[in-house]
């Protein structure tokens, strides 16, 4: 991928021929490769510092003698030199393998292609209610700026901001599962009821109602708080002006001139929000009991299990370069100033 | 054949009737017990407790497949694979006569043959703890299908408390015979005897278990699906036993005030019985290769500054009862107080002894500096650490606490020797010699080995102790060798016992008979159901 990358440089009259959004990706390709190195460098290096490997946390259980453990190192190939440890990972990467993980006793992308869903289905559905929810109550805030709804609006928007993931979390299930028994505390599926069909996507959907809740208070709050200070400062621009002196309703007014301007950076934020809300996530899955990458990958830390952590973060990066690439293509379409160069 | 043509109606009874019946036991049917949910936190890396003694494995596998005994109050044996037993009056041999008619879950029958390579060619290598019990088992006789013939070349009196399904499970040798048995799919989707047959494991997740319909023992087990849910926040856990996503919580294995509270709460019930088998013990280990601690007065006078009552009560909640030795106070045949070093709070005592050992106050008012390093498995052993930080510094001790994740603490004490005394809990084993003798005996200073002797205590005498209590056949004799080992163990204090725990099994109350004799989490679950 980097080497057409830097041949289409190094021959101006190819780099010519390139059309732009062709030019645009192979830049983001290289970009993306370099990132990925980066990831794997220092995801690799990070566990190497950490005292302690997962022989160790192994033995730690179950009592081994010093040959168990030796033959057990032998096994995992953590007796081989750093380097060639580090080789063997990348070799196996490049055919698209992302290793063995001996903790889990399954083949990481088995353990991954498993769990992927679950964490993509909690960013997807909580990406897409909190700009949801949170652009609605900035526009309605906007457009009531000084009003009592208005504080209203700020006011919740204020204490979504504050309350840690954790804390909601925890509250949630108190008060909707402990107290009122709406929704089941664990786990993505009724294990003991072998639901299909429907009744599997209902039953799925009820097990994700609070962890998505959870996930979205505090972005929530981040959208709101921008869509009103945009709206605000759009709603004085001289277009805006012209819109209402040509007659326009104030509905169209607001949703086709108004908004459409202040979305940019709200979907600045949604990108960033995909990278950071893994870190929330594994907060999630956790209390929650939740199957996916995040807590994989936080339980992998504590069990020293090298091979899986750099799957999530293999897998999970490449997932946040994918998607700031989309942000960027929606950029074009939102804003036609902004080109592909 | 016959005249009257059965019609469609009758036809389509008889169909559901013959498949009805069948598929679900009257019993079972009858207390509404379908299915019993446990919510549990360790992940085991394999479903098979022959290969691993780790906490996740011993929860899960003796479900699946039996020993040749188990236990009952007070550690007395009973049969479960082998009905009948006989130890020769030398100790030399013990012969098993086993139960005919037992089955595999893939419907091979069950033989002496089985046993013989369970012991010899997997729980000998691959156990943790198999290697020390068997150590002294040289072959095993298979003169007929039903009998094993266990040949020993010195009395080993602690194995006959480690032949139950969690610490020495048989493995059927058909499965795994001329197979890499590490390797061998059998130990994710195991093949046992046991009253329950494995249906699926999703790694880190979900396992689920059906009822045997051919279990030996008739009638049970009487829960037709058995499911363990991997869950690694506490708290999640509690909430889930609250609002019956989950039935039953073993092994203390929620956070104590959350214990604490389902005590006082109504529907619910916090049992301690069955644990007699896997008594665990909080430890402190000096690190006796650094000059200070090798002066035992110095030892001991930390140990006076601890009020183990106090530690009991306030860090553990009163789920755990003050440590006096070396031994778990339900380690009832072994454990006493009597000739033994008493060290009841004495902050003068400690201080003198301290003078007395050559580490006056200095101008700053502080003897020396230390480091108090605990491991981060729940929350007491830091919170411990804590509280003896505390004590240390009023008899002029400037003691820090430090907090390890697993993997590092153990690098810390095992591999590296870098601390002063460390936080911890360990297993004192189904047997002193299996559990307590590790931490004691010289011939187990083993760098790198987590749990090992850590202090690194080197003792003629305790180790002369030890070895002759592990091949005493004579009760009596060996109850006299650990009472001596006992009163050695307090006088050098190279490990401070804080707590002895007292483990709890927390369930809703509909859920019975999950107790059976010396073991309630980790037994079988063949005789536990659900009222309605």
């Amino acid at each position: 991928m980097s080497l057409t990358d830097t041949s289409a440089r190094r021959a101006p009259a190819a780099r010519l021929a390139l059309p732009p959004w062709a030019r645009f990706l192979l830049g983001r390709l290289g970009q993306a490769f370099l990132v990925m190195a980066l990831v794997v460098i220092g995801n690799f290096v990070i566990m190497q510092m950490a005292p302690g490997d997962l022989v160790t946390v192994i033995a730690g259980g179950a009592d081994m003698t010093q040959e168990q453990m030796a033959d057990l190192r032998a096994r995992f190939g953590l007796d081989l030199p750093l380097l060639v440890q580090f080789w063997n990972y990348v070799a196996q990467l490049l055919t698209f393998d992302l290793g063995y993980s001996y903790r889990m006793n399954a083949p990481v992308w088995e353990v991954l292609s498993a769990r992927l869903p679950t964490t993509a289905a909690l960013v997807v559905l909580s990406l897409l209610f909190s700009v949801t929810i949170g652009t609605v109550m900035g526009v309605v805030s906007a457009r009531r700026a000084g009003t009592l709804t208005d504080m209203g609006i700020n006011a919740v928007a204020l204490v979504l901001y504050a309350a840690p993931s954790f804390v909601v979390a925890m509250l949630l299930v108190l008060v909707f599962s402990v107290k009122l028994g709406w929704f089941p505390i664990a786990g993505l599926t009724t294990v003991s009821a072998g639901y299909t069909g429907w009744a599997l996507v209902k039953d799925m959907a009820a097990h994700l109602v609070m962890p998505v809740t959870a996930l979205c208070t505090f972005y929530v709050a981040i959208y709101a708080r921008l869509a009103r200070s945009t709206m605000l400062e759009v709603m004085d621009q001289d277009y805006v002006r012209t819109a209402r002196a040509k007659g326009l309703s104030e509905t169209r007014v607001i949703y086709v001139h108004t908004l459409r301007n202040a979305l940019l950076p709200i979907v600045t934020m949604a990108g960033l929000q995909v990278s950071t809300v893994l870190g929330g996530a594994v907060v999630v899955e956790t209390v929650f009991g939740l199957p996916g990458m995040a807590r994989t990958a936080y339980d992998a830390v504590f069990q020293r299990d090298t091979t899986m952590l750099l799957g999530v973060m293999f897998v999970s990066s490449l997932a946040i370069v994918i998607v700031n690439l989309a942000v960027d293509l929606l950029y074009t379409v939102l804003d036609p100033r902004v080109s592909l160069k | 054949m016959s005249p009257l043509k059965p019609n469609r109606r009758q036809i389509l009874a008889g169909l559901a009737a013959s498949v009805a019946i069948p598929a679900l036991p009257p019993l079972a049917r009858a207390q509404g017990s379908a299915t019993l949910t446990v919510a549990t936190g360790p992940v085991p890396v394999y479903l098979n407790a022959a290969l691993s003694t780790g906490g996740g494995e011993a929860a899960v596998s003796g479900k699946m497949m039996d020993g040749l005994l188990t236990y009952g109050e007070g550690m007395s044996p009973e049969p479960q694979l082998a009905e009948s037993w006989e130890v020769s009056e030398d100790g030399l041999t013990v012969t098993f006569k086993l139960r005919p008619g037992v089955m595999w879950h893939d419907g091979e029958p069950f033989t002496s043959e089985d046993v013989r390579f369970s012991v010899m060619e997997v729980l000998k290598v691959f156990h943790g703890r198999g290697r020390a019990t068997f150590a002294n088992v040289t072959e095993i006789e298979t003169p007929d299908e039903l009998t094993a013939v266990f040949k020993l070349t010195k009395p080993a009196p602690a194995m006959m408390s480690a032949l139950n399904a969690q610490e020495s499970p048989m493995l059927p040798a058909h499965v795994y015979v001329g197979t890499d048995i590490q390797q061998n799919p059998a130990n994710l989707s195991p093949i046992g005897t046991g009253p329950y047959k494995f249906v699926s494991y999703a790694p880190g997740e979900t396992l689920v278990m059906e009822r045997n319909p051919d279990y030996w023992d008739e009638g049970k087990p009487l829960i037709d699906q058995l499911i363990f849910r991997y869950i690694s926040d506490g708290s999640t856990r509690a909430a889930m036993l609250e609002t019956g996503e989950a039935d039953l919580v073993g092994s203390s294995q929620l956070p104590t005030i959350e214990i604490l509270r389902f005590q006082s709460l109504d529907g619910f019930e916090v049992n301690g019985a069955g644990y007699e088998h896997t008594p665990s013990i909080h430890l402190c280990d000096f690190n006796l290769r650094r000059p200070q601690w090798q002066d035992k007065r110095v030892r001991q006078a930390l140990n006076f500054a601890i009020d183990n009552k106090w530690v009991a009560e306030n860090v553990w909640f009163g789920l755990a009862s003050p440590g006096t030795g070396p031994l778990h106070v339900q380690q009832k045949a072994f454990y006493t107080t009597e000739g033994v070093p008493n060290y009841d709070i004495d902050l003068e005592k400690a201080e003198a002894l301290l003078d007395e050992a050559g580490y006056p106050r200095g101008e700053d008012g502080w003897r020396f500096s230390m480091v108090i390093d605990a491991v981060q498995y729940g929350e007491e052993p830091p919170r411990a650490a804590e509280y003896m930080r505390e004590q240390f510094r009023e008899i002029g001790i400037n003691a820090e606490a430090r907090v390890n994740d697993f993997a590092a603490y153990v690098k810390r004490v095992y591999t590296d020797h870098d601390f002063d005394l460390t936080s911890y809990t360990a297993s004192a084993g189904a047997d002193p010699a299996i559990g307590v003798q590790r931490f004691y005996w010289s011939k187990n200073i083993k760098d790198g080995v987590p749990f090992s002797n850590g202090s690194g205590y080197a003792s003629d005498e305790a180790d002369a102790l030890l070895e002759a209590a592990a091949i005493e056949t004579d009760l009596e004799k060996r109850k006299q060798l650990y009472a001596d080992f006992q009163a050695v163990a307090m006088e050098d204090v190279p490990v401070i016992q804080l707590v002895y725990d007292a483990k709890k099994t927390i369930t809703s109350t509909n859920v019975k008979d999950y107790v059976q004799g010396a073991l309630s989490f980790f037994g079988n679950f063949a005789d536990v159901h659900k009222d309605a």
